[in-house]
C-alpha cells in the first residue's frame, strides 16, 4: 500500500484552490454590482415615502437574492405609529412587497 | 511632489508591515527620501519590525488632533537617513482617525518626501479605507492561499470605488505583491501557482516575495530584512520591487525557476 502511494501520482490540490475560487469571485463580484444596486433602490424608495410618511432612515431593509432564473427584491419598511397618522390608519403598519 | 503608496491586503498576516518596512527601507537605501505611516491605529507594529519601538513619543492620532507637530512624531531611522517612520497611536482607537485629518497629514507628507508609503490594518474598516483614500499607487499583498486571494479580490473592488482617485474617475494603478511564496509546494501542486493568482486578480506583478525564514530573522531583531540581510533571498526580491516600483521594467523571476537537478531531487521532501 504505502509502496503503492510512492509511486502513484501524489494528489494536487492547488487545482482545486483555483477552481473553487474561481467559481466563488465570478459569484461575489457579480454580487458587490447588486449592493450598489440596491443602494441606489433603497435611497430613492427612502424618499419616496418620506414624501407622505415620516420614516426612520433605519427601518427600510432592501434585500436582493440572486437565483439562476428569477432574482427577488424584498422591501421591509417600517411606519411608526404617530408619523402614520394623518396618511395611513392608526394601527401598527408595515409594507412588504415581492418583485421578481 | 511624493507619490503615496498604500500597503494593503484585507487579511491579516500575509505580510503588510513586512512589506512597508522592506520596501520603504530599500526605496530609501537607494537615495528615496521615504516616509512609512502606520495606519493600524490600536494595533500599531510597525515601529517594533523597524526596531524604532523604544523611541516613540507621539503619533498619527496626537498630530491629527493638533496634540504635536507632524515633525515631532516623525522618527528618523539610524541606518538610513532618508527613511522616516510616522507611527500609530497605541492606547486610542480607530475613530481617531478623521478623514479631515488623515488629508491634512497625507497632503504634509507628500509635498516632503518622495514616497509616502501608507501601512494599512487588516480588514474592510475605517483604518483600512482611510489607509487607501488617498493613495496613487495600491500595493496588494497576497499569499498564494485561497483566503488571502478572496480577500484581496474584495479590497480590488475597494480601490476601484472608495478612494479618491476611483470617485474622481481616475484609474488606481493596482500591484500584486505575491508573499511566502514556496515554489517547491507550488511545483508538486500544493500551492497556488503564481500564474494562477495573476490570471484570478488580474492586475500586474510587482514583485514575488519567497517563503524565508530571513523575514522572522529581521523583525526579530527589529530590521527591516532589506538592512538586516541585503543578500538574502526576500531582500533580494524587495529590491527588485522597489525598482519596479520606481517604473523600472525589470522581468519577474519566479523563486526556484532555475532549480538544479540535484535541488530537484532533494526539494522535493523539503518544507
Amino acid at each position: 500500500m504505502n509502496l503503492l502511494r510512492f509511486f502513484s501520482r501524489p494528489q494536487q490540490s492547488a487545482p482545486a484552490a483555483r477552481d473553487r475560487l474561481q467559481v466563488l469571485l465570478a459569484h461575489e463580484r457579480a454580487s458587490a454590482g447588486d449592493s450598489d444596486l440596491v443602494n441606489k433602490l433603497r435611497d430613492e424608495i427612502l424618499r419616496v415615502i418620506a414624501k407622505h410618511v415620516q420614516i426612520d432612515d433605519d427601518k427600510v431593509s432592501v434585500k436582493m437574492d440572486r437565483g439562476d432564473k428569477v432574482s427577488t427584491l424584498e422591501v421591509d419598511i417600517e411606519i411608526p405609529l404617530d408619523a402614520a397618522k394623518k396618511k395611513v390608519d392608526p394601527g401598527k403598519a408595515g409594507a412588504g412587497k415581492k418583485a421578481a | 511632489m511624493g507619490k503615496v503608496v498604500v500597503i494593503t491586503s484585507g487579511k491579516g498576516g500575509v505580510g503588510k508591515t513586512t512589506t512597508s518596512a522592506a520596501l520603504g527601507a530599500a526605496l530609501a537605501q537607494g537615495g528615496e527620501k521615504v516616509v512609512v505611516v502606520d495606519f493600524d491605529v490600536g494595533l500599531r507594529n510597525l515601529d517594533l519590525v523597524m526596531g524604532a519601538e523604544r523611541r516613540v513619543v507621539y503619533d498619527l492620532v496626537n498630530v491629527i488632533q493638533g496634540e504635536a507637530k507632524l515633525a515631532q512624531a516623525l522618527i528618523r531611522d539610524k541606518r538610513v537617513e532618508t527613511l522616516y517612520l510616522l507611527p500609530a497611536s497605541q492606547t486610542r482607537d480607530k475613530d481617531n482617525l478623521t478623514p479631515e485629518g488623515v488629508e491634512k497629514v497625507v497632503a504634509a507628507l507628500k509635498s516632503a518626501f518622495d514616497w509616502v508609503i501608507c501601512d494599512s490594518p487588516a480588514g474592510i474598516e475605517r483604518g483600512a479605507t482611510l489607509a487607501m483614500r488617498h493613495a496613487d499607487t495600491a500595493i496588494v499583498v497576497t499569499n498564494p492561499e485561497v483566503s488571502s486571494v478572496r480577500d484581496s479580490d474584495r479590497i480590488i473592488g475597494l480601490l476601484d470605488s472608495k478612494t479618491l482617485k476611483a470617485e474622481n474617475g481616475e484609474r488606481m494603478e493596482k500591484h500584486l505583491l505575491l508573499t511566502r511564496y514556496d515554489p517547491a509546494r507550488a511545483e508538486r501542486g500544493d500551492m497556488l501557482k503564481v500564474d494562477d493568482v495573476l490570471e484570478i486578480l488580474s492586475i500586474p506583478l510587482l514583485g514575488i516575495i519567497p517563503e524565508s525564514m530571513d523575514v522572522l530573522k529581521a523583525s526579530n531583531v527589529g530590521a527591516p530584512v532589506t538592512l538586516a540581510d541585503g543578500g538574502s533571498a526576500p531582500a533580494r526580491a524587495y529590491f527588485d520591487a522597489a525598482r519596479r516600483l520606481k517604473g523600472e521594467a525589470l522581468p519577474v523571476t519566479v523563486p526556484g525557476e532555475k532549480r538544479s537537478f540535484f535541488g530537484k531531487i532533494f526539494g522535493r521532501k523539503a518544507a
